[in-house]
């Protein structure tokens, strides 16, 4: 009993230690943003390593979400005589839900896990160190430029991600299962409402490449400058960032359209 | 303060420094002077903070007492605009050489012209050329660092170390793992560069013959004291059987070759107890 409380104490202070640290590494990161306006050149690269290289894997993700969306959707649909409006199912479920999840999830294996790699050989490596006593800020220099091309990132693959994948339930839905097109389109443009699920689809996109940034970021700078130590950081990464991702979801949906 | 001529001829004065990492005690009340334009060596065993010491002096690490004065100022009392404008003064040698793995040799070298000054390129070339023919790699301006050899990064880690015109250079264990070339090349490198830039220079090493070979003072710390300091002249006469030992590399002496453990011929016999 003695030794339960011993570890369940310790395990509370060494999470909220971290938390502390985490909160404010996240400062300093914000603060840097002074910095790393005059010089676009190094938020314009990492935008290009952390966006353009996840840009594969969400379409052809994308792509396939959709064509299932609209399989599955189509079936349910038809039951009730109601597959005209497989566009409106299809893109409610990508603008609202899956696009901006998916694409955080996907995001958190490809591009986190890189990051919190990247940073942490830097650290194992000296390199942040080293920029330290050549009175350079490594967060500034480093983490700031890479956190802000996640945040500007995330929105624009999600947007993406639910783009490609409206094709690709369009692609199985009238292409392969004989839904009208006309309707296909005309049901979504008519019930997806701007506000309601556009704008929010978008907050929750921002919010999840915040976190996602975020966590790969600090877990890269905080982690055990050692192989090991930095093969373990990236596993919590994806693993961490996947709970936020599904809790803040969870959340933000409540709120969002918790009063319909 | 009493004796303030000799104050003037210090770059670095460590005073009563103390510095624990969790329960282990790294340094224990040592006193150390760094003089201007020599090369001070601080030799001892790995593992007894050597490199600490140097990130304590570049004000990386905050000690738990005592102060360390460099050119005049308290590293620990600066504020952190003043203590990058005192680093930039500061060039300091990783063991890995730390360059930054994205960028190729030349790229690596500006890195500091670029970050804190706003030199034209074309003067930024002229300087990175001079740095890197200094140290004898100006061919090799567009490798990557991963193409290079550990006495190539090394060196071209020094060519950035130097890119700023410090007014001293922190050299973390240079020689480790250096074939003899490398290690000549170094060992030549420091002199020189020390005599030709005007530089004060600090090796921390445990190579006693390359160290012995450059250095005008040396400190030996081990657990966490300074045990012996001096010329090499004075230090290679040491009465001091620890000092002799370190300096002849001894299997035994003072301190011994068995780790800490009970009766051999009792552990043998102890069969069949599980631990």
């Amino acid at each position: 009993m003695i030794k339960f409380l011993n570890i369940l104490g310790k395990t509370t202070t060494a999470s909220f230690t971290k938390l502390g640290r985490g909160s404010y590494f996240l400062l300093e990161t914000l603060t840097g943003i002074i910095d790393v306006m005059p010089r676009p050149r190094l938020l314009i690269n990492q935008v290009y390593s952390v966006g353009v290289l996840s840009f594969l894997i969400i379409v052809i993700s994308g792509l396939f979400v959709g064509m299932v969306l609209g399989l599955q959707g189509y079936y349910i649909l038809s039951d009730f005589g109601a597959e005209e409006t497989l566009g409106l199912m299809v893109a409610a479920s990508l603008v609202r839900e899956l696009g901006p999840v998916v694409t955080a999830l996907l995001f958190a294996g490809r591009a986190g896990s890189a990051l919190t790699a990247e940073i942490g050989l830097m650290k194992a490596t000296e390199q942040l160190s080293g920029m330290e006593m050549m009175a350079v800020d490594p967060i500034k220099r480093i983490i700031t430029p890479r956190f802000l091309a996640g945040f500007i990132a995330m929105p624009l693959l999600a947007a993406l991600f639910s783009a490609v994948g409206i094709i690709g339930g369009q692609m199985v839905g009238t292409g392969l299962l004989g839904v009208d097109d006309g309707a296909y389109w005309s049901q979504m443009r008519a019930n997806i409402d701007f506000h309601d699920d556009i704008v929010n689809g978008v907050i929750k996109s921002i919010v999840f490449g915040f976190v996602t940034t975020w966590i790969a970021l600090f877990e890269g700078y905080d982690t055990v400058p050692t192989s090991e130590g930095v093969s373990r950081a990236t596993t919590r990464t994806v693993v961490n960032s996947a709970f936020s991702i599904l809790g803040l979801d969870f959340i933000l949906t409540a709120m969002m359209f918790g009063d319909h | 303060m009493e004796n303030s001529v000799k104050q003037q001829d210090n770059l670095v004065g460590v005073r009563k420094l103390s510095f624990s990492r969790g329960e282990k005690k790294i340094f224990d009340d040592i006193t150390l002077d760094i003089e201007r334009g020599k090369v001070t060596a601080i030799m001892g065993p790995s593992g007894t903070g050597k490199t600490t010491l140097l990130r304590l002096i570049g004000g990386q690490l905050t000690p738990a007492s005592g102060s360390i004065h460099v050119d005049g100022q308290n590293v620990h009392r600066l504020r952190r605009a003043e203590l990058y404008n005192l680093r930039k003064r500061i060039g300091m040698l990783f063991q890995s050489g730390a360059l930054l793995t994205d960028m190729n040799v030349f790229d690596n070298v500006a890195f500091p012209l670029r970050e804190h000054t706003r030199l034209p390129e074309s003067m930024i070339r002229t300087l990175v050329l001079m740095k890197l023919h200094a140290v004898g790699l100006r061919g090799a301006r567009d490798l990557m660092p991963n193409e290079l050899s550990g006495g190539m990064a090394r060196r071209i880690a020094l060519a950035r170390a130097i890119a700023l015109d410090p007014m001293m250079i922190m050299y973390d264990e240079p020689f480790t793992g250096q074939d003899p070339i490398s290690m000549g090349a170094l060992v030549h490198l420091i002199k020189s560069l020390n005599t030709t830039l005007g530089l004060t220079s600090i090796i921390v090493s445990h190579d006693v013959h390359e160290t012995m070979a450059i250095a005008d003072y040396i400190y030996l710390i081990s657990g966490g004291k300074i045990v012996g300091h001096g010329s090499p002249e004075e230090i290679r006469q040491s009465p001091s059987d620890w000092v002799q030992q370190f300096m002849t590399g001894a299997a035994d002496g003072p301190v011994h070759f068995h780790y800490p453990a009970k009766d051999y011929f009792d552990d043998l016999v102890a069969t069949g107890k599980r631990y």
